[in-house]
């Protein structure tokens, strides 16, 4: 078992009890809740005549069907607006603070919590989404839970859950021109398998993470769940600390910001902490990377051939032919030059600001193909008025995107955002399951928001590093 | 901050009722294929309602319907199969989303145990918060026991948690269940709400100790 690590010393921290199943009951304290999958919770407490026990540890947001053209009310799809409303009634009966879009501060769960300073690093952090795992990238222990449990943390604050081993993942070296913590995370996956992770929290370490930003950090935790592990995180640091000073919790308060930063630091890993597995990659080594199939775990670099089905292991063959099937690929082939339809850059994954900012490096001064429907849609709110404030809504525009508003989108479907038919997207999301982007032809090819970007440009899978990036003008 | 509820937390009962899953005994349907995400169990347009109700007819409807939404040749939709409650799958079920509506749509539909090679983590927890075991095997235990689902519709196949067996036909093979997992529906713990509320003054006194929590 692991030791001393972070996952430990917040585990320890917030275990409540023992329960009479072996499980342990740990403290929650952030429970970030959404549309989707909160309002039958509520509706048990309800049943149950129970109150929701810790509304001030409570955020709501509005980010899976919220439409990102028309945001007028009520919303062109009745079902959406009914999860609105409900949403609504059931925040205020319950006194939970709620970042809505008439706030400005509205977006997707994982990018409005960091950004408000709400995720701090030694917190235990629960949503009913899979991608609760990005709140780790502050040192939190965050992990996405299901509605049976949403109805558990808003009745008692805390959850049932087992301890998991620790993995390290150790990306050594510098990244290479045109690669990023998106082609990290892909190619983790790739090597430990969508299921790898299962049973396993894993501390993501080595150089490599350490000299990304914030984003990129969150962008590594966010896709630990493609890898089979609930959490992931990384320890927090001056990167940490930096970020977390200029949020709304403590951009008015350093007296609070000193108080805590000890606690931040004292459930960093300790140097001899004690790990489960270990497993080294050679972060220099990488190459910006490509999904050709229908699951995560099935990346290359985008040099490389697609494999063929009878050289990976035996389990992962008959998944492979069906996806090559689906995606129109052969092995052998590889992605650079694969046409797509559509663009996406957004989601929880990588539509944060410096996402934004370095996709622009890209786009600026040079024009969408023609063949192509290009999306751009900010992660939140305070993502979109930053990035028209500094001019990238025209750099955009102007080159042929879409500018949106901000919400989950086409990451996976949920509201007016879909492929069509059998339209192939370059996308900056997390999954490209059969149907995840709202066509059951559609075919998403996951990869870093430079990549998309140039795809974009191009009109087929491209790679990144052949187009010179260029000074984006400011505002 | 505030702990509602700290009176009556006790009181387990007005909190729900307490059952206990022992063994699941049903027919089976055999669901081939790893790597089976909660996109194909529940696609996310299935999910923009507040309630779980009526979830069971929509449970891996792109692989049972096509554009026109008739049907297509799929496990769920062969006669056979109706009456199922034991889904026969293979390795990283569930993967995905956190989404509860998957296995509420299973269990609408008609299942109420699971053997598979393995499961995703949130989905296995997502099962047992409604009391329905997913229990494992080998490949090719899975592998036999869908071949005998297929052969025999008909046949019970009794998914015993507390034994860690499942019986069919003049076989019970072993499978594992996970500790927490077994004790929560051998002792009908699985309503962690109950459980978890009657600690509701030592969550507050915990909570109180850590130093990001306001007074």
């Amino acid at each position: 078992m692991s030791e001393r690590t972070l996952y430990d010393k917040v585990w320890d921290r917030h275990a409540v009890t023992e329960l009479p199943t072996g499980q342990t009951q740990l403290f929650v304290g952030l429970h970030l809740i959404h549309e989707v999958t909160s309002p039958q919770a509520f509706g048990m407490l309800r049943e149950r005549d129970i109150d929701v026990a810790y509304p001030d540890r409570t955020h709501a947001t509005v980010d899976h069907i919220v439409p990102t053209a028309d945001q007028s009310r009520p919303y062109g799809d009745d079902a959406a607006e009914e999860m609105m409303s409900e949403l609504e009634e059931n925040v205020r009966e319950a006194g939970i603070d709620f970042s809505d879009p008439t706030t400005g501060d509205q977006g997707i769960v994982h990018v409005v919590g960091p950004e408000q300073g709400l995720t701090q690093p030694g917190m235990t952090v629960v949503c009913g989404d899979s991608h609760t795992a990005t709140h780790g990238a502050f040192g939190a222990l965050a992990f996405g839970i299901g509605t049976s449990q949403i109805r558990d943390v808003l009745a008692t604050g805390s959850i049932a859950m087992e301890k998991q081993q620790v993995r390290k993942i150790e990306v050594t070296g510098e990244l290479g021109r045109g690669v990023e913590a998106k082609d990290v995370i892909l190619a983790i996956i790739r090597k430990l398998g969508t299921d790898g992770g299962v049973g396993y929290v894993y501390e993501y370490a080595g150089d490599a993470v350490e000299e990304l930003g914030m984003e990129g950090r969150m962008s590594i935790c966010n896709m630990s769940i493609e890898g089979g592990a609930r959490a992931g995180y990384v320890n927090p640091d001056e990167t940490t600390y930096d970020w977390l000073r200029d949020t709304d919790a403590f951009e008015d308060d350093p007296e609070e910001f000193g108080r805590l930063k000890p606690y931040w630091e004292s459930v960093r890993s300790e140097d001899d902490a004690a790990y489960d597995d270990i497993v080294m990659i050679d972060g220099g080594a990488l190459e910006p990377m490509v999904t050709w199939g229908t699951t995560p775990g099935q990346g290359i670099g985008i040099s490389e051939p697609i494999p063929a089905p009878e050289d990976l292991p035996e389990s992962e063959r008959d998944t492979a032919r069906r996806a090559q099937e689906h995606m129109r690929v052969a092995p052998g082939d590889r992605m650079d030059g694969y046409e797509i339809d559509v663009a996406f850059l957004g989601s929880c994954t990588n539509a944060r600001l410096a996402d934004l900012r370095r996709a622009a490096r890209i786009v600026t001064g040079r024009e969408v193909h023609s063949d192509v429907r290009a999306m751009l849609v900010p992660g939140s709110q305070r993502v979109q008025a930053a990035a028209e404030a500094e001019g990238l809504q025209d750099v955009f525009t102007e080159a042929g995107f879409e500018w949106r508003n901000a919400g989950c989108s086409m990451c996976l479907g949920m509201n007016e955002d879909q492929l069509e038919g059998d339209e192939a997207c370059a996308s900056s999301s997390n999954r490209n399951f059969v149907g995840r982007q709202g066509s059951k032809d559609g075919r998403t090819v996951l990869m870093n928001p430079r990549m998309v970007a140039a795809a974009a440009l191009k009109g087929t899978v491209t790679d990144v590093r052949e187009i010179e990036e260029r000074e984006v003008p400011t505002a | 901050m505030s702990a509602d509820g700290t009176d009556d937390a006790t009181d387990a009962d007005a909190d729900g009722p307490v059952e206990t899953v022992e063994h699941v005994p049903g027919t089976g349907v055999p669901i081939r294929g790893n790597d089976i995400d909660t996109d194909q169990i529940i696609p996310a347009r299935f999910m923009k309602v507040v309630t779980f109700d009526g979830l069971g007819q929509f449970s891996f409807f792109d692989q049972r319907f096509d554009d026109d939404d008739q049907p297509k040749e799929h496990p769920m939709n062969e006669e056979r199969f109706q009456e199922a409650s034991v889904m026969a799958v293979n390795a990283n079920f569930g993967c995905g989303s956190s989404r509860e509506h998957a296995p509420q749509a299973l269990q609408r539909w008609g299942i109420d145990a699971l053997v598979g090679e393995s499961f995703a983590e949130i989905f296995a927890g997502n099962c047992l918060a409604l009391g329905i075991p997913t229990v494992t095997a080998s490949g090719e235990a899975v592998a036999d026991l869908q071949e005998y689902v297929e052969d025999n519709p008909d046949a019970t196949i009794d998914v015993d948690v507390a034994a860690e067996t499942v019986g069919y036909g003049d076989r019970a093979i072993e499978v594992a269940v996970d500790d927490a997992q077994r004790t929560a529906l051998v002792d009908g713990e699985w309503d962690t709400t109950a459980l978890m509320r009657s600690n509701a003054g030592v969550v507050d006194e915990l909570a109180r100790e850590l130093p990001y929590v306001d007074e």
